[in-house]
C-alpha cells in the first residue's frame, strides 16, 4: 500500500476526481440521452418478452408480471452507471498508448484514482441514463415501489462498485495480454449474460442457475433489482456485493502492484 | 456500382487476412455474441414450453430467418451508420471527388469480413430449427425468399439511419437504436408485443415482413392480427417498397450535403 | 477548360446568411498553370469545393473540362485530380501501394499503362521508400507525394490543388513544386492551385487569382501583380498591399466577416 503523504490532501484528492469525473461525462450529454433513448426502446422490447414469458408461467422465480416488467426497466437503467457493456474507463486508452507508465509512477493508488473518477461518472449516468428508461417503463407499463429505498441505494452503490472492479481488472489485464479487443468482447459477453441484463438468473436452471447467481456480474444488476423488489433479503444481498466488491478490489489492487513493477523495472 | 462495392470490399478483406488469428478470433467472438441472444431464447424455453402460442424450434426458426438477414446485412452495409464521421472527419468530400456513388464507398469503408461470424451462427441456429420442423416443399421455399426480403428491409434501415444523420450528426445512436432495435425485436414472434405495435410493424414500417408474416406462411399458421394468409408473399414488395423510401432520403441526404456545405 | 461566371455561394450560418464567394468570375485556358491566392477565410476552399462538385454554387454557372460539376460529378471525377492539402484522398490504414491499386481500379486504368505511370510517379516523387508503408504512418511530405501521385495516375486534363504545400519542409516544397511545374509543361495538365505561400506563386506560375472576402480582387500575370505596387521589392508586400486596398475600397453595405470558407471546413 503505497503512503500518501499528507493525509488531509489526500482526502481532498479523491472528492475532486469524482466531481471531475462527473462533470466531464456531464458534457457528453448528447450521448448519453442518446443513450437513454437506445435502452429505453430495448427495454420496451424486452418487457414484451418477459410479459409473454410470464404468463406462460405466473410467478416464475418468485416475481409476479409486474415484478418481471420493473426488473426489465431497472436492469435496462443500470446499463449506464454500471456500465454493463463495458468501457467508462480511460485506462485501456492509456495502457495503449503508454501513458498508464506516468499514473502509475504517481504517489497516489491508481485504482483509487479511477474509483473516483468512475463514482463521478456513475452518478451522472445513474440521472441520465438511469432515469428516462424508469420513467418510461413506469408510463407504458406502470413498475412497482422499491420495496427498501434505502436499500436499494446502497445496493447501486455497491453495484457500481463491484462493475467498477472488475473493469479495472480487465482494464489493467492488457498490460499482459496484448489482444485487448478479445478481452473486452469476452468480458461484455460474461457481464450481458450473468449480470441478468438479459434474462433474471433466478430462472436460469438447475446448477447453471446456482452458479450464476454466485458469480461476481449478478451483484451489479440482478442483486440491485432484487433489493428493489424486494425479492432478496436485504442484509444478505448487500453482503454478497460487499464480499465481490472486496474480493475484486483486492485483486485489483495486486494487479496495480505487479503492473508498476512491470513498469518500473522493466520500462514496459 | 456492384464492381466497385466488391473491389473496396475485397481490399479491406486482403488487408484483415494479413492477421488470420485475429480474424479467426473476431469471428468466433462474433459468434459468441449472437449466441447468448439464442442462449437467453434456450432458457426461456428450459422454463416453458410455449411463448406466445409457438414452441422452440419455431422460434429459433423465426430467430435464425431474422438475424441471418440482419448479419448479412449487417456485413454488407453496416458500415452505412458511421457516416457522421465522414462528414465531421471530412471525408465526405473526398468520397467524393471520386468517381463513385458515395452510397458505394461508405458502405464498404471498413468493409468487416469477421461479421460474417454472426451470420454463420444464424444460419446455425436457422437449419437447425428448419430440419425439426417438417416443412411441406410446397412452402420451403419461402424460406430463401424471405431471408432476402429480410436483408434488403435491414439495408433500408441502414440507409435510413445514415440519411438521418445527414440532417442530425448526433444521430448515429438514435439510428442504432431501429436498426438494432428491429433486429432484436424481429428475433421472437411478434404475437409477443402489443398488436398496436404489429400493426405499425406492418402497415408502417415493414419489419413484420422480415420474418414474421412470411414466417406464418412457412409454418402455415394463422395472423393473430387476423390478416390473410398470403400476407406473407408481400414481402419481397415490401421490402422493395422500403428500399425505394431509402434510396429517396439517401439522395436526399446528398444533395443536402451538397447545397449546404455540411 | 475551367469557366466560373458569377459564381456566387452563400451559407447560413447561425441564422445569417455569409456570402464566402461573391459574383466570381474567371477563365483558365487548357494547359494553364493558375494560383489563387487569398487569406484564410477568403474563399478559396469554397471555389475548390464548387469546382471540383462537393458543394453546388448557389448562383452563377462554373463549367470545369466542359462539365458542370453539380450535375456531372462522376463524369468529372474521371477528368480531373483534386489534391487537398489538410486531409489525404488515400485509404488511411491501406500502405500506400494498395492505395494506389485501389485508384487504378476505381478509375479503370488499364494494368500496362498504370505501371509504366507509376514508375514514372516513383522515379519523379521519390515513392518507391515507402510505397510499402501504410499511409498512416508516412510524414506529410511522403503523404503529400502520395496524394499528388494517386491524383495523377489516371492522366486527368485537370489537376485541382488546395493548398498542397501547406506545413511542408523546404526540400518537400522544391520537390512538390517541381513535380507540378514539369506537370504542367510536359503533359499540359491544367493546373490549379490555391495557396497562402507566395513562393509557390514565384516558382510555378504565370496567372495569378486573388480572392479576398470572396470576391476576385486581381486577375492577371505576376508581372502584372507587381505592376500595382510599383514601389514595393517584395511580392508579399505586393500582396498585402493589394489586400489592404480590397478592404477599404468603399461597398455598401460593408461585408461581414465570413466565416473560414464556410461551416464544412474543417482546418
Amino acid at each position: 500500500m503505497t503512503v500518501i503523504p499528507g493525509h488531509g490532501a489526500a482526502v481532498a484528492l479523491y472528492p475532486r476526481l469524482a466531481w471531475y469525473g462527473f462533470r466531464r461525462h456531464a458534457t457528453y450529454w448528447a450521448a448519453a440521452l442518446a443513450g437513454a433513448f437506445t435502452n429505453t426502446v430495448f427495454g420496451v422490447l424486452r418487457a414484451y418478452v418477459l410479459i409473454a414469458l410470464w404468463q406462460a408461467r405466473p410467478g416464475l422465480g418468485g416475481y409476479d408480471v409486474a415484478g418481471a416488467v420493473t426488473f426489465t426497466f431497472l436492469t435496462q437503467a443500470f446499463i449506464g452507471p454500471m456500465q454493463l457493456f463495458g468501457g467508462g474507463l480511460d485506462l485501456p486508452e492509456r495502457i495503449r498508448t503508454g501513458d498508464v507508465a506516468l499514473d502509475l509512477v504517481r504517489p497516489a493508488s491508481l485504482q483509487l484514482w479511477c474509483l473516483s473518477e468512475d463514482l463521478g461518472r456513475a452518478v451522472y449516468l445513474f440521472a441520465v441514463r438511469g432515469g428516462p428508461p424508469t420513467l418510461v417503463g413506469a408510463l407504458l407499463f406502470g413498475i412497482v415501489a422499491p420495496h427498501a429505498p434505502a436499500a436499494f441505494l446502497l445496493s447501486v452503490a455497491l453495484g457500481v462498485l463491484v462493475s467498477f472492479a472488475w473493469r479495472y481488472i480487465v482494464a489493467l489485464a492488457t498490460c499482459w495480454v496484448m489482444d485487448d479487443r478479445g478481452l473486452a468482447v469476452l468480458s461484455m459477453v460474461l457481464t450481458t449474460f450473468f449480470s441478468g441484463l438479459m434474462l433474471p438468473l433466478s430462472i436460469f436452471p438447475g446448477w447453471f442457475g446456482e452458479l450464476s447467481r454466485a458469480l461476481p456480474w449478478s451483484a451489479m444488476a440482478q442483486v440491485p433489482a432484487d433489493v428493489y423488489l424486494g425479492t432478496a433479503d436485504p442484509a444478505r444481498a448487500l453482503g454478497f456485493q460487499a464480499l465481490w466488491a472486496a474480493v475484486l478490489l483486492a485483486l485489483g489492487a495486486l494487479m496495480t502492484g505487479a503492473a508498476r513493477r512491470k513498469v518500473v523495472i522493466q520500462g514496459g | 456500382m456492384i464492381r466497385t462495392y466488391a473491389l473496396l470490399a475485397w481490399t479491406w478483406t486482403r488487408a484483415a487476412a494479413q492477421y488470420p488469428v485475429s480474424f479467426a478470433l473476431m469471428t468466433a467472438g462474433g459468434a459468441v455474441v449472437g449466441g447468448l441472444d439464442i442462449a437467453a431464447i434456450w432458457v426461456i424455453f428450459a422454463n416453458t414450453d410455449r411463448l406466445a402460442g409457438f414452441g422452440l424450434t419455431e422460434v429459433m426458426f423465426l430467430y435464425g430467418a431474422s438475424q441471418l438477414a440482419f448479419a448479412l446485412a449487417d456485413l454488407l452495409f453496416g458500415n452505412l451508420d458511421r457516416i457522421s464521421r465522414h462528414i465531421v472527419s471530412g471525408t465526405l468530400d473526398v468520397m467524393l471527388i471520386r468517381p463513385a456513388s458515395p452510397f458505394v464507398q461508405v458502405a464498404s469503408d471498413r468493409f468487416t469480413p469477421h461479421r460474417i461470424g454472426r451470420s454463420i451462427q444464424a444460419g446455425a441456429v436457422l437449419a437447425v430449427g428448419l430440419s425439426r420442423l417438417d416443412v411441406p416443399l410446397g412452402r420451403v421455399w419461402m424460406v430463401p425468399v424471405m431471408v432476402v426480403s429480410g436483408i434488403v428491409i435491414f439495408t433500408a434501415l441502414f440507409t435510413l439511419g445514415g440519411a438521418l444523420q445527414f440532417l442530425l450528426t448526433a444521430a448515429p445512436e438514435v439510428a442504432n437504436a431501429f436498426t438494432y432495435g428491429g433486429a432484436t425485436l424481429t428475433q421472437y414472434p411478434l404475437s409477443v408485443y402489443d398488436p398496436r405495435i404489429v400493426r405499425g410493424l406492418t402497415f408502417g414500417l415493414p419489419l413484420a415482413f422480415v420474418n414474421w408474416q412470411p414466417g406464418l406462411y412457412v409454418l402455415g399458421r394463422p395472423d393473430p392480427l387476423g390478416l390473410p394468409s398470403w400476407t406473407g408473399l408481400l414481402s419481397p414488395a415490401a421490402a422493395l417498397a422500403l428500399a425505394a423510401v431509402a434510396a429517396l432520403a439517401w439522395r436526399a441526404g446528398i444533395r443536402r450535403y451538397r447545397s449546404t456545405g455540411s | 477548360m475551367i469557366e466560373a461566371d458569377g459564381v456566387g455561394r452563400t451559407f447560413r450560418v447561425r441564422g445569417r446568411i455569409v456570402h464566402a464567394v461573391r459574383d466570381l468570375s474567371f477563365r483558365v485556358a487548357a494547359g494553364e498553370f493558375v494560383a489563387c491566392l487569398g487569406p484564410n477565410g477568403a474563399g478559396k476552399s469554397t471555389t475548390i469545393k464548387m469546382l471540383t462538385g462537393i458543394l453546388t454554387p448557389t448562383s452563377g454557372r462554373v463549367r470545369v473540362a466542359g462539365l458542370d460539376p453539380s450535375r456531372r460529378r462522376t463524369a468529372l471525377a474521371r477528368r480531373i485530380g483534386v489534391v487537398f492539402g489538410q486531409r489525404t484522398t488515400l485509404w488511411w490504414d491501406l500502405p500506400l501501394r494498395d492505395s494506389l491499386e485501389l485508384v487504378r481500379l476505381l478509375y479503370k486504368v488499364d494494368r500496362k499503362v498504370f505501371r509504366e505511370r507509376l514508375d514514372d510517379m516513383c522515379d519523379r516523387l521519390d515513392l518507391g521508400g515507402f510505397l510499402a508503408t501504410p499511409v498512416r504512418q508516412l510524414s506529410l511530405g511522403q503523404r503529400m507525394r502520395g496524394d499528388i501521385a494517386a491524383a495523377l495516375l489516371h492522366d486527368p486534363a485537370v489537376l485541382v490543388l488546395d493548398e498542397p504545400t501547406i506545413g511542408l519542409d523546404v526540400v518537400s516544397k522544391a520537390e512538390v513544386r517541381d513535380f507540378l511545374r514539369r506537370r504542367c509543361a510536359e503533359h499540359g495538365t491544367t493546373v490549379l492551385l490555391t495557396t497562402h505561400d507566395l513562393g509557390d506563386v514565384e516558382r510555378l506560375c504565370r496567372r495569378v487569382l486573388l480572392i479576398d472576402h470572396g470576391r476576385l480582387a486581381f486577375d492577371g500575370t505576376v508581372d502584372e501583380l507587381r505592376a500595382t505596387a510599383p514601389g514595393r521589392a517584395s511580392i508579399e508586400d505586393v500582396v498585402a498591399d493589394l489586400y489592404l486596398r480590397s478592404r477599404t475600397t468603399p461597398r455598401t453595405p460593408p461585408l461581414p466577416r465570413p466565416a473560414p470558407d464556410g461551416p464544412s471546413a474543417t482546418a
